[in-house]
């Protein structure tokens, strides 16, 4: 997607580490990335990748230990790290909010549903809305989620797993903000359920005309609901391009295999190319390409210098000496 | 297929609700209800269904970690079929040495203050099978098996020290070191990381062709079964609608349960539209359940007839396709 103007988001060489006893542990590692209004991202990588890491980052709520090296993350224009708690706090559900995975754990299980969105929506805005307004916003936002209203005033245990993640989902759409992060959204959920629930993001998205940051480590989903995909490894952004160009012409030797070691239920029945190794330890990662060492196309160079994030031509960009040599077609070589 | 090596038939398992102190229970969770099917040697056959469908309670009881409440469990036994629904203690020791289980958890599933060494021969121990350097060199070689390699730096470590990965295939190795002929593997891919998980499944695939091991997968994607098993059956609340060859049964689904789960899953190509979802979601629990079809409620075309009759049979399309709905014409498929 190409859009003039001033992008909405920002994150531009965002450097995190965490401290722990054993040392630093590098979990983002100069990252950059735009996001325009109304665009969709998609973040997607194995456990540890980084991809919560950001999102948590972006909305301000990043652990104790994590500290900042380098970069900036900018929100129309202004940057969110200079920010002190009480400042991130106005912003935080108003302009970035986010459907954090596992649903069941987002909510206070002793207090009603609507009550809890209700304390965000007093929260935010100014001046307070009234009562009935406050009520009517709730129930419009059930029902945009494709909840029955009367539901706001059940406690939590008596929704089930899918129409918790639609609640929450509510609750983030609560003060309209302009960016939603949702981590790994549908994983604890049925297929069915995660269509439904994909759907609806995807239809809200377009009608409010929100930007959406989608991480999820299931290729699949990300496939359906993003316009733009980041793919990450080991707290690096390896690959960046529209899904369709990253999906059908990877030039990440990782987002490669990522892909042709994805099964599906279409087309032919093939082998799947394995990922061998394991990821990295970040508390001590690889030397040059943090890759290097589970890619079959490594060279010497691969070992010793970094490939920088070099853009290929029409915003697809790739950090690999060797992007050259991964095959054009998933599977072929398989 | 000739004789199969697991024979399961109107195997049921309800489980009481509100059962008080003193009260006989009323209420019954028909979790798995009347469910029968056939494994043959060497075969996988894959269980698909939502959370809640009664696939998991089915692989526990055919490995005896959860009694059945009626129905029969037979397995092959030099060349007769033995029902191992209801047998002893000392016909369980037996029973183990030919059935073993794959967990989902492979951080739940072990002890976390026993070495990998101990864990992968507690069967040959539990068993009595080999002197003390025949059980090490056993478990040695099915670490090998099983690409921990090499063995020595891994038999003295604890679980904690290695990947899920790793523990993943500690969890295999020990499964398969007393040689069994069936495995049930409970979704023993979902907890793991996408790069890691084709690697598992490849190497289930290699050892159970090696060995000659017949598995149940159990899992609730249907991508994941495609890619492991000869065979699908997809469950419902407690009933088994459709089974079939992985490939038929995507290529030509006939039940509408079936055909919806299909549409569901998302495709890995950002260019392909799926067909719309024609049901909803949420499973609800077959509590005392009404003896029209199971499927009833969700139904999308569902007819009068539904209404009236019995939940259907499962029965033969042709090819092996078996499936339980009213509204499908023998010789349609």
């Amino acid at each position: 997607m190409t859009q003039n103007g001033r992008p909405l988001l920002e994150v531009d060489g965002l450097v995190m580490r965490y401290q722990t006893k054993k040392g630093e542990v590098s979990a983002i590692e100069n990252v950059s990335f735009t996001l325009h209004q109304g665009e969709s991202l998609g973040l997607v990588g194995e456990s540890g990748c980084g991809k919560t890491s950001i999102a948590m980052s972006l909305m301000g709520l990043a652990a104790e230990n994590a500290r900042y090296h380098a970069g900036e993350i900018r929100l129309d224009g202004e940057n969110l790290l200079a920010l002190d708690e009480n400042a991130m706090r106005k912003r935080r559900w108003k302009s970035i909010s986010m459907v954090f995975q596992g649903a069941m754990n987002s909510w206070n299980p002793v207090y009603r549903v609507g009550d809890q969105i209700r304390e965000a929506i007093d929260l935010h805005f100014n001046p307070r809305l009234s009562e009935a307004a406050s009520k009517d916003r709730m129930v419009r936002l059930f029902e945009m989620v494709g909840l029955n209203p009367s539901m706001l005033s059940r406690y939590p245990h008596e929704f089930s797993g899918g129409m918790r993640q639609r609640a929450v989902i509510a609750m983030a759409l609560s003060c309209d903000p302009k960016l939603i992060i949702a981590d790994e959204p549908t994983t604890a959920l049925d297929v069915i359920v995660q269509d439904q629930i994909l759907k609806e993001l995807k239809k809200i998205q377009d009608q409010l005309g929100m930007s959406l940051i989608y991480i999820s480590h299931d290729i699949a989903v990300i496939a359906e609901v993003t316009d733009t995909i980041g793919v990450m490894y080991a707290g690096k952004l390896v690959e960046y391009g529209t899904t369709l160009e990253v999906f059908h012409r990877p030039r990440h030797p990782y987002s490669y295999l990522l892909l042709s070691s994805t099964p599906s239920i279409t087309g032919p029945r093939r082998k799947l190319a394995p990922l061998e190794g394991e990821p990295p330890n970040l508390l001590d990662p690889p030397t040059g390409c943090r890759f290097h060492p589970r890619c079959p196309f490594a060279t010497e160079q691969c070992v010793v210098q970094e490939p920088p994030l070099e853009d290929l031509g029409g915003g697809h960009k790739v950090a690999c000496w060797n992007w050259e040599k991964v095959p054009v077609t998933i599977g072929a070589s398989a | 297929m000739s004789q199969p090596l697991l024979k399961v038939d109107s195997l049921s398992k309800l489980f009481p609700v509100n059962r008080g102190l003193f009260r006989k229970p009323v209420d019954f969770v028909h979790a798995v209800d009347g469910v029968s099917f056939e494994i043959g040697p060497g075969e996988s056959l894959g269980l698909v269904g939502e959370s809640g469908c009664g696939k998991s309670t089915t692989g526990r009881m055919l490995t005896r970690l959860m009694e059945a409440t009626s129905g029969q469990i037979l397995l092959a036994d030099n060349g007769s079929l033995v029902d191992v629904a209801h047998i002893n203690r000392e016909g369980m020791r037996t029973f183990r040495r030919r059935v073993q289980m794959i967990f989902q958890d492979p951080y739940e599933s072990m002890n976390p203050r026993r070495t990998i060494y101990d864990t992968v021969a507690e069967p040959l121990t539990v068993q009595k099978l080999g002197t003390v350097v025949e059980r090490e060199v056993k478990v040695a070689a099915l670490l090998k098996l099983v690409g921990l390699t090499p063995p020595e730096t891994f038999m003295f470590r604890y679980p904690h020290e290695l990947s899920g990965g790793q523990r993943q295939r500690v969890a295999i190795a020990r499964a398969l070191v007393i040689d069994p002929s069936f495995v049930v593997a409970d979704e023993p891919t979902s907890m793991l990381d996408v790069s890691i998980r084709i690697s598992i499944m490849d190497l289930m695939l290699n050892l159970g062709s090696e060995l000659g091991v017949s598995y149940l997968y159990i899992t609730h994607d249907l991508a994941v079964a495609r890619y492991m098993c000869d065979r699908i059956a997809v469950m419902n609340l407690g009933k088994i609608v459709e089974i079939a060859d992985s490939e038929e049964l995507l290529a030509n689904p006939l039940h509408p349960y079936t055909k919806a789960l299909l549409s569901a899953v998302p495709v890995p190509d950002p260019a392909i539209k799926r067909a719309p979802v024609e049901i909803k979601g949420g499973i609800g629990k077959a509590i005392n359940p009404p003896s029209t079809c199971r499927f009833l409620e969700r139904c999308p075309m569902a007819t009068d007839i539904c209404h009236q009759l019995d939940h259907p049979p499962l029965e033969d399309k042709g090819n092996g396709h078996y499936v339980a709905c009213h509204l499908v014409d023998v010789g349609a498929a």
